[in-house]
């Protein structure tokens, strides 16, 4: 067994799944997306992004470019989140979380690719 | 090859960043939580994390501005105290991270390949990829840099690498670190650039030398491969697959030698001809026929007992090993001794070759054998340029330096490709036909060693020449090649050795010779006579000048005086009518 796949497969997962959490609810519903598993999933993005640096293989590249667009997403969902709060002082009306949450469904997607990738890695791998 | 030195320090930064995320994320959680104090000392809710998120921005980047927006609680400030000293570790870690992986020598290595590729693939003259650097190597590419040749170098000891750039070139000499031997190093180097002329072979490993023969031969068969070697066997398969030219330094030494003795004026001039041009010609040394020693039967030992024993001299061998299996009359022992130096005759004996491959030695054995009979004619093989000084003080007839010879091949092979075939010419002259043209060349640039160089009239390299013969279906003669530019009337100091027309060799063509578009010719002069040749091939201007003796008019001139035939300001109409 390999420490560093470990490592590498959990980061993935937890990152869809922390997404995944966010995302399901009523999509106008302030109460059923909260903020904390906004801000987790984001920092597990990250941490999975920079998991996947310097892989030059064609999966890795992959990868790379699918966890860029998910964390994209996320940080464009928190900072519709933020303006919404503090500069423009709407609050979370229906309007800005459906905003939010469906950017973060667009991150979800992406994770999903990511852990399509990491599924199939790990069939693909003969041994 | 720039976005694997990216990939590369990603890779190396991976663990500083997540830490540095890690940090980032705790700092921002624990304010979020920790309850706050509005402006009357009543709690108040913690910050949000946008407030959060700007806190720590400014704190952990040690800004620093102060507890905004509104004086923090003591619990907050607890937490501050332990945010402020992990982010100070999170970045110091990351810079030192970074700090680290660019004196990493395999990361430097990587970047100095990534700027050597990138050079190589804007390089858009001519060049040539020199593989070993060492004294042979750096003599090419001193005299290569010279004539305005690039060279691209592939040399494995650093410290080699370092020397070349302390070293005064016109133009930047591109140098890779790594072993020739490799087809990558090659290919790095630019073995299949458009640009690239030739590959020189010439580090001082045989295996090595062949192995980029191979690779340059399948890569690119196009190119000119010149290779060193020093075994036979190797030659023969070098030779085999199609290598444009195997310099073998102890057999060109031999056959020079056994040359000298046979017919010293063949030697004088082909010494001429070869010699690092603008050097003071050396002094005539003709070897004498008779009784030969030699002592050492290695491979250079072998060569001049073959060459020598060509020209019917009586032979003596000194060598240690009592096992050779050689026909040639034999004495066992040390040629540093003077009692198997007696043995082998060197009384009698007109000349000694010391050649084995220990530079002591050799100086030992000249020194030794000289005392026993003051006339002998002393060959000296040196292997090291380092003791040049001992050889210089004790100045033998004739030294052997095998980089000075393997640098001064390549260099003919690549300046002037003729001269080999003049060389093989010029074997079969007389003695005393040599012996003139040698005088005249010495004459010609006084006592100095001539350049030599070769001249293609074709539409590149003699634009004004080719559109006057081919275009203009005007004749000319080759020795309107040899007057001066500046005042036609002079001549320059350079003469044609070889005029080679339709597979048909004209040695030392006359001046009456009437030039054909495509004839290549060898020349030799002085550099200056060079340029001012160059000048007349070049220049349609300049060559009028030098056929009509009449200043060219220029475009818009002719125009004017042709079409405004009574125009005032037109000195030259007026003076035609």
């Amino acid at each position: 067994m390999n420490l560093e796949k470990v490592v590498f497969g959990f980061f993935i997962v937890l990152a869809a799944t922390l997404n995944f959490g966010f995302f399901i609810g009523d999509i106008d519903q302030p109460k059923h997306h909260h903020i904390y598993e906004l801000f987790a999933a984001i920092v597990v993005n990250l941490v999975a992004t920079v998991l996947k640096f310097g892989d030059r293989t064609q999966i890795g590249a992959v990868h790379l470019s699918t966890s860029l667009v998910a964390d994209l997403q996320l940080v464009a969902a928190a900072c519709v989140w933020g303006i919404a709060a503090h500069v423009t002082g709407e609050g979370m009306s229906p309007e800005v979380t459906i905003s939010v949450v469906s950017l973060s469904g667009g991150a979800l997607f992406a994770n999903i690719v990511s852990v399509i990738l990491l599924i199939a890695e790990t069939v693909m791998l003969r041994r | 090859m720039n976005a694997s030195v990216f990939f590369l320090a990603l890779r190396r930064m991976r663990a500083p960043l997540i830490v540095l995320i890690v940090i980032y994320a705790l700092s921002t959680l624990g304010l979020t939580l920790i309850p706050g104090i509005d402006a009357a000392g009543q709690p108040a809710p913690p910050m949000s994390f946008f407030h959060a998120f700007y806190f720590v921005s400014y704190t952990a980047s040690t800004i620093g501005f102060g507890e905004l927006p509104g004086a923090f609680s003591e619990a907050q400030r607890m937490w501050v105290t332990v945010v402020i000293f992990l982010s100070v570790i999170g970045w110091s870690y990351s810079i030192i991270s970074l700090l680290a992986l660019v004196q990493d020598r395999g990361f430097q290595q990587v970047l100095l390949t990534a700027r050597f590729i990138r050079r190589i693939g804007q390089l858009g003259e001519p060049f040539y990829i020199l593989c070993g650097c060492g004294e042979t190597g750096l003599l090419i590419a001193r005299a290569l840099d010279h004539d305005g040749i690039r060279v691209v170098t592939i040399e494995r000891s650093e410290a080699r690498i370092q020397e070349l750039e302390l070293e005064d070139f016109a133009a930047d000499i591109l140098a890779l670190c790594a072993d020739a031997a490799q087809p990558q190093h090659l290919l790095m180097a630019g073995l299949k650039h458009r640009s690239c002329r030739g590959v020189l072979a010439i580090t001082d490993d045989d295996a090595a030398n062949l192995a980029v023969a191979i690779a340059s031969r399948l890569i690119n068969p196009r190119l000119m491969i010149v290779a060193r070697v020093a075994s036979p066997s190797i030659e023969a398969n070098m030779m085999s697959f199609g290598t444009h030219y195997v310099v073998n330094h102890f057999e060109k030494f031999a056959d020079y030698l056994a040359q000298a003795i046979h017919s010293p004026n063949w030697y004088r001039l082909v010494d001429l001809l070869t010699g690092l041009p603008g050097q003071k010609v050396s002094e005539r040394h003709d070897p004498p026929a008779g009784d030969w020693v030699i002592c050492g039967y290695g491979r250079f030992g072998q060569a001049v007992v073959r060459n020598l024993e060509r020209q019917g001299m009586s032979l003596t061998v000194i060598d240690p090993d009592p096992n050779l299996s050689s026909s040639v009359h034999h004495i066992v022992g040390q040629g540093t001794e003077a009692e198997p130096l007696r043995r082998a005759g060197i009384e009698t004996a007109v000349g000694i070759v010391a050649g084995s491959d220990h530079d002591t030695n050799n100086l030992s054995i000249a020194m030794t054998a000289k005392e026993l009979n003051p006339d002998l004619f002393v060959v000296l093989r040196q292997n090291r340029m380092a003791n040049q000084v001992l050889f210089d003080a004790y100045d033998a007839d004739f030294t052997m330096v095998p980089s000075k010879i393997v640098a001064r091949e390549c260099l003919a092979l690549i300046t002037s490709p003729l001269l080999s075939r003049f060389f093989g010419l010029l074997r079969c002259w007389p003695d005393a036909r040599a012996a003139a043209l040698a005088g005249q060349l010495e004459a010609l640039c006084g006592r100095r060693v001539p350049l030599v160089w070769g001249v293609k009239l074709n539409a590149a390299e003699a634009p004004a020449v080719h559109q006057w013969l081919m275009m203009e279906q005007k004749p000319m003669t080759l020795g309107r090649l040899r007057h001066d530019p500046a005042a036609r009337a002079e001549t320059l100091p350079l003469m044609p050795l070889l005029l080679l027309r339709d597979g048909r060799d004209h040695e030392q063509p006359a001046d009456e010779m009437l030039l054909q578009p495509g004839d290549q010719l060898l020349f030799a002069g002085t550099r200056t006579a060079k340029l001012a040749q160059n000048l007349v091939l070049d220049n349609r201007n300049v060559l009028d000048y030098v056929l009509t003796g009449q200043d060219a008019q220029g475009w818009l001139w002719r125009l004017l005086s042709r079409s405004d035939p009574a125009g005032g300001v037109d000195m030259r109409g007026r003076r035609m009518r």
